[in-house]
């Protein structure tokens, strides 16, 4: 009883830990003051500006479509280079792994501007460049959310499925990747993270007139952020915390269906 | 399992190809700004494309060296840039600056005429800059923590402020104080000097609070140094938002600054250009973005029609009294450079 | 042969891997191997062993390994915890936990420095309760506080994710046959986790190394990261060839250290960290 109690306990620092900057952010969202030290008083006048800042909208566009697409193209060639990695030798598998952590291993602004210098070769900057950058840093992640799920997996299942006359993909589709799932959805959750959060990859590799969120701020800096952006992030934040609740609300009878399936297969 | 690759291949392509930026056309075609961030009241920037329509994708960077990164590397065809006089002294000594005919220019009698004598140092002949934004370096500090009247560099060092001040983390700004408050030129090359500086920045090294160059202004108007080494630019808004809060340039002299607009030798359409750069001069949209930021504005009819509060304002319109004993940076050779940055790499690693 | 034809699936990330990391790398290591005039010079890649630089590199490995370590002794015990409530929509709560990375980045670490600067939220508290003031900001300490807030979701989400997959039966089993609560979690979950815990020291070790920006708004620009050294050759010094240089001796250190990290799990060849 204690130790569920002090389970519970521990959780709980451990979100005050996480969720207390985005309460100050939060907060700033609200500061009739424009300086981000002071605070002068509360107001929803960041939220009613919010949507006549064409800037931060058209940046939010990008950055949104950014996010989605890198993230999307990621998990697939993730996901495929997964299989392949999971189904090599070892000492392939080391090569790949090698590769697959080089774009974690450069400091940022080394990537940032080594693909600066090969894009300008063959592309004018611009959506697409940033695009394949981005696609470049996140397929790691994936890699690296889907690998230890094939490593749990049964793959005698898969096998067996095949070995009952199931084609390849009919076996794939229907065993292995709803095992697969949550790591594939782990892994494109993590690149839309880490693409919406990229600054100096993005800076090196963006072209003229095209911001992200991420670039926008950089250089409100000097000047002060403008609160139509901590009022954007809050709105964005909460709309993704709603969005998961939901999904955890309509879901949650479902995955213990699934659940109780599994352990009877087990 | 090929269906598979190729359905990736498709959808990989397909999404490549959905991108925006191919085939944009305006009817007075486009230019490429390249300009500090939050340097230029972005209402202007629809004014001008609405007068004209000269459609205009805008850049920005927060250093000068950001900018000839980005610029150097060809990435991008910059056609009018923005940045610091030893930056604009490179650029133009390495081919890249168009040369252009101010005089030619409907608005350029408001830029005050000292200001061909500020830019003799980069810009002999005053055939490539345009003058955009100007100021000083000095100390931005709050009179309720700092009882003495500050009017040396000298507070900086003596400890009596030990962990509560704010300098440049900024290698020439840093070397410029230190310079300075020794009696050198801030544009010394002499190896004894410099050292002597970098020696004394290293022991003063443990009265710092934090080396910062864009939160600076922020943070003592929080109250968290009680003074700073800063842009005289950022004393206007300090002082708005923390009214205890005073700028002054030290007796012993500082850095004048000014920030110019060139046009590139990459640029192909020196018509739109030079428009641009005449709008910069009018005086509505020079007051606009004067009052964007609140930099001081060396355009002299913006300044004479300013209220008495920012003409007073030693901060906002630099008196030449004031400004007496300041220099002007200038581009140091490759040698003096190399000793800088191995110094001020010391200097941080201390 | 079916394992044969599994593996051609990985063929558009080979290709994506020559296009996009190994062709740039090239430019990279070409860049280090020249001086900034263009002649051949292993200069940028001995500078490591400079007194400046050799220090900003202990000190990120130094603050790195802090950062890693802390992020596991937080991450562990939290998805064990996890694993053994009746929460019944356990990766929600793994969401909830990685959630804050959608706040911006630069965002984060400015209302860090808001919370623990010297006249900051926390001490605001501190002193109207009458307990005294913190004074952490602009020191090692601030740095690695920063980096284990932004890099704990990456250990978090593997983390969680090992231990949540590790089967109930294995460790029912093992209580069955009598094993107590201390050899169920070192014979069992950590050695089934161990994979989880490496691709999590990997996503923290590795942008603890590299990171730059949390040092200097945290650490008030007074302490000196190998990033930092980095960032300014590039960004203010303008001397490509040795940023390069000193990139290409950071990514073999960077190599080094996971390799030890990932030992234990890459001898049986099903590691993450290389």
């Amino acid at each position: 009883m204690i130790a569920k109690w002090l389970g519970k306990v521990y959780i709980g620092i451990v979100m005050v830990f996480l969720y207390a900057p985005i309460a100050v952010l939060i907060a700033l969202s609200f500061n009739a003051s424009k300086s981000r030290v002071l605070w002068t008083g509360f107001t929803f006048r960041w939220y009613r500006t919010l949507f006549g800042s064409s800037a931060i909208m058209k940046a939010f566009g990008t950055t949104l479509a950014l996010a989605l697409l890198s993230a999307a193209t990621a998990s697939l060639i993730g996901l495929f280079a997964a299989l392949g990695i999971y189904s090599m030798r070892k000492s392939g598998r080391r090569v790949m792994l090698f590769f697959t952590n080089i774009p974690l291993l450069n400091a940022d602004i080394v990537t940032g501007i080594a693909l600066m210098l090969w894009f300008v070769r063959f592309l004018p900057l611009g959506f697409s460049s940033i695009l394949l950058a981005h696609v470049t840093f996140n397929i790691p992640y994936v890699i690296l959310c889907i690998l230890p799920k094939l490593e749990t997996m049964d793959i005698r299942q898969f096998e067996a499925a095949r070995d009952l006359g199931a084609t390849t993909l009919y076996a794939f589709l229907r065993i292995m990747l709803p095992g697969l799932m949550p790591g594939i959805l782990a892994g494109f959750f993590m690149a839309v993270t880490m693409s919406m959060d990229d600054f100096v990859i993005t800076y090196f590799t963006k072209g003229p007139g095209v911001n992200t969120l991420s670039t926008l701020i950089y250089g409100e800096i000097r000047k002060g952020i403008k609160p139509e952006m901590y009022a954007l992030s809050s709105v964005l934040f909460l709309l993704v915390l709603i969005i998961l609740i939901a999904v955890n609300i309509l879901t949650g009878s479902k995955e213990d269906k699934y659940i109780t399936k599994n352990k009877e297969i087990g | 399992m090929k269906k598979t690759i190729a359905a990736s291949l498709i959808l990989i392509i397909s999404s490549l190809c959905l991108l925006p930026g191919c085939g944009k056309s305006s009817s007075g075609g486009s230019l490429t700004v390249f300009n500090y961030s939050e340097y230029l009241d972005p209402e202007m920037i629809a004014k001008f494309t609405k007068e004209t329509g000269i459609e205009i994708k805008y850049e920005e960077a927060t250093t000068p060296e950001e900018m000839y990164t980005k610029f150097t590397s060809g990435a991008i065809d910059y056609d009018l840039l923005c940045t610091s006089d030893y930056m604009i002294k490179r650029l133009i000594d390495e081919g890249q600056a168009e040369s252009v005919d101010f005089s030619s220019f409907e608005n350029y009698k408001n830029i005050d005429p000292k200001f061909a004598g500020y830019s003799k140092s980069y810009d002999p002949e005053g055939k490539y800059a345009l003058p955009y934004f100007w100021g000083t370096v000095g100390i931005l500090y709050n009179t309720k923590q700092v009882k003495a009247p500050v009017d040396s560099w000298d507070v900086l060092f003596d400890g009596s402020y030990s962990g509560q001040i704010i300098m440049q983390d900024s290698m020439r700004d840093s070397f410029m104080v230190a310079l300075k408050y020794l009696g050198y030129s801030l544009n010394t090359k002499d190896e004894n000097e410099i050292r002597e500086a970098a020696e004394l920045l290293k022991k003063q090294k443990s009265d710092v609070s934090s080396y910062l160059v864009d939160e600076a202004r922020d943070e003592v108007v929080a109250e968290n140094a009680v003074m700073a080494v800063v842009y005289s630019g950022e004393a206007y808004l300090g002082n708005e938002y923390n009214p205890d809060l005073e700028y002054v340039i030290p007796k012993e002299g500082s850095n004048l600054w000014i920030d110019s607009w060139i046009i590139t030798k990459k640029c192909k359409n020196k018509e739109a250009a030079e428009k641009f750069l005449d709008f910069l001069c009018r005086e509505d949209v020079a007051e606009a973005n004067f009052e964007y930021i609140y930099y001081s504005t060396p355009n002299k009819a913006v300044v004479d029609s300013m209220d008495d509060e920012f003409k007073n304002n030693p901060a906002v319109v630099p008196t030449d009294e004031s400004v007496g004993n300041c220099e002007i940076y200038e581009a140091l050779d490759a040698d003096t450079t190399a000793l800088y940055n191995d110094l001020w790499k010391e200097i941080k690693s201390e | 042969m079916k394992r044969k034809r599994m593996q051609l699936l990985s063929i558009p990330y080979v290709f994506w891997i020559i296009g996009f990391t190994v062709i740039p790398l090239l430019f990279v290591f070409a860049k280090a191997a020249t001086s900034p005039e263009g002649d051949a010079t292993f200069g940028n890649l001995i500078a490591i062993f400079d007194p400046v630089h050799r220090k900003a590199l202990f000190l990120s490995i130094e603050l790195a390994f802090v950062s890693s370590l802390v992020c596991i002794l937080i991450s562990y015990p939290a998805a064990l915890i996890i694993k053994s409530s009746k929460i019944r929509n356990k990766k929600t709560l793994q969401f909830i936990m990685i959630l804050p990375m959608w706040m911006n980045f630069i965002l984060r670490i400015l209302a860090i420095q808001m919370l623990i600067s010297k006249n900051g939220i926390i001490n605001h508290f501190l002193t109207a309760a009458g307990i005294g003031r913190i004074n952490i900001i602009n020191t090692e300490f601030a740095i690695v506080l920063g980096m284990v807030y932004d890099y704990l979701p990456y250990m978090l989400l593997p983390v969680l994710n090992g231990v949540l997959a590790i089967p109930d039966d294995i460790i029912e089993a093992s209580k069955d046959l009598g094993a107590d609560r201390f050899t169920v979690l070192t014979k069992i979950m950590l050695p089934l986790s161990l994979s989880a815990i490496g691709s999590g020291i990997t996503m923290v070790f590795v942008p603890s190394m590299t990171e730059f920006v949390i040092a200097n708004i945290l650490g008030g620009g007074k302490i000196q990261l190998l990033g930092n050294v980095i960032e300014q050759e590039f960004s203010v010094s303008m001397n490509w060839n040795l940023g390069s240089g000193l990139s290409v001796t950071l990514m073999v250190f960077v190599l080094l250290t996971t390799l030890i990290f990932g030992r234990g799990d890459s001898d049986k060849g099903r590691g993450f960290v290389i």
